[in-house]
């Protein structure tokens, strides 16, 4: 017969509080003693060494073939309590750990019902790991080569990083250019360095690294296989250049006849020609044909580019090319957008000329923008003699998002120094709360007040023109309560500029879908732990940095960046990586050979033998998720694991109070 | 356990690994209170579920069963919730073919970022199984419960009682 232990954690008072712990580990040495339970212990902290070791030290004493832990979640100290019954000698697949933290105490008050609730999880999980199997985990390969989408700042991190240990590195952007947002800032906070100096030294070090492939104005259409092994679809899209012949002189650029405003680079700001590259300092240097806005392909005439291009590079029939990459490791840093200020319809974005948001405001300070740095209104000549700048635009707002998005306050700060030292102007920021964390960013926000900056804590209510005093004549004015004074203020200004929130990228939700992934309520990608495993996903191989995760500044983005590529140079060295050992598999000699399960599998796990008429499940496509063992009506299917009598056992389990507590008369 | 108002149901939820069974974490991690009605299970996936665990858990004395999983288009094995879906229905047609009220069985999709809904979702299917009433399977099935398997064996003599 089987010796099974369980072991209730308190979890300090988390579950202690709720939960009787000597009471359920009394309960069951006792009344599941039957069953083979042996020992049943509490303490503090299970997962601690101690913890382990008591568990250990029963193994090896009292000889137990299985163990229950009543714990936390398993997605948090599953493979620890593992771990500890393998280094005692038990197959590591005969512990298993039931949640009385996440499913019981935290989310129950009576403690009475805690307590009984306890007892039917603990009783379900004793049956359930009576049906385990002693098992070994599968052991896969791990190409050597790494894909990085997103071409921002955490991506170009994590492939130097990856690049410069040795390792291909795949570098997907879906721009003409990488750079990301980073390359439209003119100065970094707090320390204002200009955002091109440290900025382009890396694009360039990244467009040359013989370890790393570019492939620019190019975006990720499939992603196939799993951990160690992805085959990923990648669409190069039809720049009509031919990238062996261009050498990025510039002659088609400056010949072109067709002028475009940028929406994307310059956030409209300025314009482009219809062949470009968004950017001076673009890397690669190659431009694209702006097909929609391209003269010869609205007319049929013009071809000045290709007339005037010394190397023949133009291909105007050049067509998208369809690429695929075997990688093992995959880092997402796909970034965000800015929120849409024309949502906010009182603070007049569209009607009223001079408000601008935040990266329009970026391009202006530019210079190498539309107005080469300089910080003038839209009439381009004149000087702002008073600036607001609008905080939490979007943010921290119910109607909008409920997130703080991080970087407004110090960026708001940065714009006032730049206004303060650029134009002389009165500037105003209106913020809810100043959050100036992070390091040198306080003495950066002391530095901002003694350069007379006006700070009025208030969200504005409105940005208008219509004027009630001669002073407001001609003038936009900000309508706000200065909450600290309790007064009603009417502000006039010359230029606002709105700190627009962070948000997930349009289309995150597909991009999430195409890779496997799940994204918060928000739209940010979700990582595995919030605070212990920021950069990895649920979906091994998969990992996420920047921006894509949640709104972050710049050393953050670059130091998950570089955190992902640690993390997927680990795996590389390894070698290889060990997976979860479910997987479903045919009893041959119960298949029927009805093929009800042979449409199920996305995975294409699931082929007939025509021959010997029997089902076969190849375990390197099955991704465990068992819906073909769910399926055959013979049975003949079986889910390590998750088998249909592990399944059973656990719902008598979890039934037997109910059903005991009230014997029937026989 | 005669009336409505003191009947206590119990309820089997079935979770998918990837996104109910991590809203409910999180419903526990951000300490959303929920009533403790419900016992989970946690399967790879909602495709998993095979109608005869429900029928299982209905037997055995659950009064209800609570079938979750990834929103439509969110599987993380691409459609397998789709397949759970069908089964859902047939199973609910099933269960009114046996004079149970298909009410008993319901179908919810949450992502993991939804603790909030996760624990919304059980407080109303617990009402809602409140209002149907106690099913008593087992006994109306003229079984025993000591004949159901591993819990037959011989029970320990000092057995307590423990409210369900």
């Amino acid at each position: 017969m089987e010796k099974i232990g369980v072991y209730v954690c308190h979890c300090g008072t988390n579950i202690a509080g709720t939960v009787d712990v000597q009471e359920v580990a009394e309960w069951a040495a006792a009344r599941l003693k039957h069953r083979g339970v042996v020992v049943g212990r509490e303490y503090k902290f299970m997962c601690s060494s101690l913890g382990q070791e008591l568990i250990e030290k029963d193994i090896k004493e009292l000889g137990l073939t299985r163990v229950v832990v009543a714990a936390c979640s398993p997605h948090l100290h599953e493979n620890t309590f593992r771990t500890a019954c393998k280094r005692a000698g038990l197959n590591p697949y005969l512990c298993e750990l039931v949640s009385i933290r996440e499913q019981v105490s935290w989310v129950h008050t009576d403690k009475d019902m805690a307590t009984a609730k306890a007892m039917a999880v603990v009783s379900g999980g004793v049956e359930r790991v009576l049906h385990h199997e002693a098992l070994e985990p599968l052991k896969v390969s791990i190409h050597p080569d790494t894909l990085v989408v997103g071409g921002g700042i955490a991506g170009i991190q994590a492939a130097l990083e990856i690049a410069d240990a040795g390792y291909k590195v795949y570098l997907v952007e879906r721009e003409p250019s990488i750079g990301g947002h980073m390359a439209q800032f003119d100065k970094t906070f707090p320390t204002l360095d200009c955002a091109a100096c440290i900025l382009t030294p890396k694009m360039v070090q990244a467009g040359t690294h013989p370890n790393i492939e570019l492939l620019t104005w190019s975006e990720v259409e499939k992603v196939d296989g799993y951990v160690g092994n992805f085959s990923v679809t990648i669409r190069k899209k039809s720049r009509y250049v031919k990238t062996d012949l261009c050498t990025g002189c510039g002659i088609c650029w400056e010949k072109c006849p067709k002028k475009v405003v940028d929406d994307v680079f310059e956030a409209g700001m300025g314009t482009r020609k219809a062949i470009y590259t968004p950017f001076a300092q673009a890397v690669p240097r190659y431009p694209v044909i702006d097909r929609a806005n391209c003269t010869y392909y609205i007319k049929g005439t013009c071809k000045a580019c290709e007339k005037f291009c010394p190397t023949s590079a133009i291909d105007f029939n050049q067509e998208d090319e369809i690429i695929t990459v075997n990688v093992g490791n995959i880092v997402l840093a796909t970034g965000y957008e800015t929120f849409d200020a024309h949502r906010m319809a009182q603070y007049g974005y569209g009607r009223l000329p001079n408000v601008l948001t935040s990266i329009e405001f970026e391009r202006m300070c530019n210079a190498s923008g539309p107005t080469n740095g300089e910080i003038l209104l839209r009439d381009g000549k004149s000087k702002p003699k008073a600036v607001g700048i609008v905080h939490c635009v979007g943010s921290r707002d119910k109607n909008y998002n409920e997130y703080c998005s991080v970087i407004c306050c110090m960026q708001g700060l940065k714009f006032a120094h730049l206004v303060h030292e650029r134009t002389g102007a009165e500037v105003y920021n209106f913020y809810i709360d100043m959050r100036t964390p992070f390091k040198g960013y306080e003495e950066f926000y002391q530095r901002v007040l003694e350069e007379g900056t006006h700070f009025i804590r208030g969200k504005v209510a409105e940005i208008n023109d219509a004027p009630r005093t001669p002073e407001e004549q001609g003038k936009l004015i900000a309508q706000v309560e200065d909450t600290l004074v309790g007064v009603q203020m009417r502000i006039p200004l010359d230029m606002v500029i709105l700190s627009v929130a962070l948000e997930p990228r349009h289309d995150a939700k597909e991009t999430a879908k195409r890779f496997g992934l799940s994204c918060s309520a928000d739209g940010w990608f979700i990582e595995k732990h919030p605070k212990l495993d920021p950069v990895a996903t649920m979906t091994e191989g998969i990992l996420i940095a920047g921006c894509v995760q949640g709104p972050k500044d710049i050393p953050a983005s670059v130091a998950q960046g570089a955190a992902a590529a640690a993390r997927a140079l680990g795996k590389i060295h390894a070698k290889e990586i060990a997976l979860e050992p479910v997987r479903a598999s045919v009893i041959e000699e119960k298949c029927s050979g009805c093929r009800i399960c042979n449409g199920l599998c996305p995975f294409n796990a699931i082929s007939f033998h025509e021959e010997r008429m029997v089902t076969e499940i190849n375990a390197a496509l099955c991704q465990g998720c068992g819906t073909c063992v769910a399926a055959c009506p013979a049975g003949a299917i079986t889910g390590t694991g998750f088998s249909n009598e592990q399944i059973f056992a656990q719902i008598e389990g979890l039934l037997l109070l109910n059903v005991g507590e009230e014997p029937v008369p026989a | 356990m005669n009336n409505n108002e003191t009947f206590d149901p119990v309820i089997i939820g079935f979770t998918c690994n990837w996104c109910s069974y991590r809203a409910a974490d999180l419903a526990g991690t951000s300490r959303t209170k929920y009533p403790h009605n419900i016992r989970l299970i946690r399967l790879m996936c909602s495709g998993r579920l095979d109608p005869t665990f429900v029928f299982k858990a209905l037997a055995n004395g659950a009064d209800g069963v609570m079938i979750t999983g990834c929103h439509p288009g969110e599987c993380h094995y691409l459609e397998q919730n789709y397949k759970a879906l069908r089964r859902f229905h047939l199973l609910r047609r099933t269960l009114k073919g046996l004079g149970v009220e298909p009410e008993r069985v319901k179908l919810v999709w949450a992502s993991a970022a939804e603790g909030k809904k996760f624990a919304t979702e059980v407080g109303s299917f617990v009402e809602e199984i409140r209002a149907l009433g106690p099913l008593n399977w087992y006994r109306s099935n003229g079984r025993s419960p000591d004949d159901s398997g591993p819990t037959s064996h011989e029970p320990a003599p000092d057995l307590k009682e423990v409210p369900a």
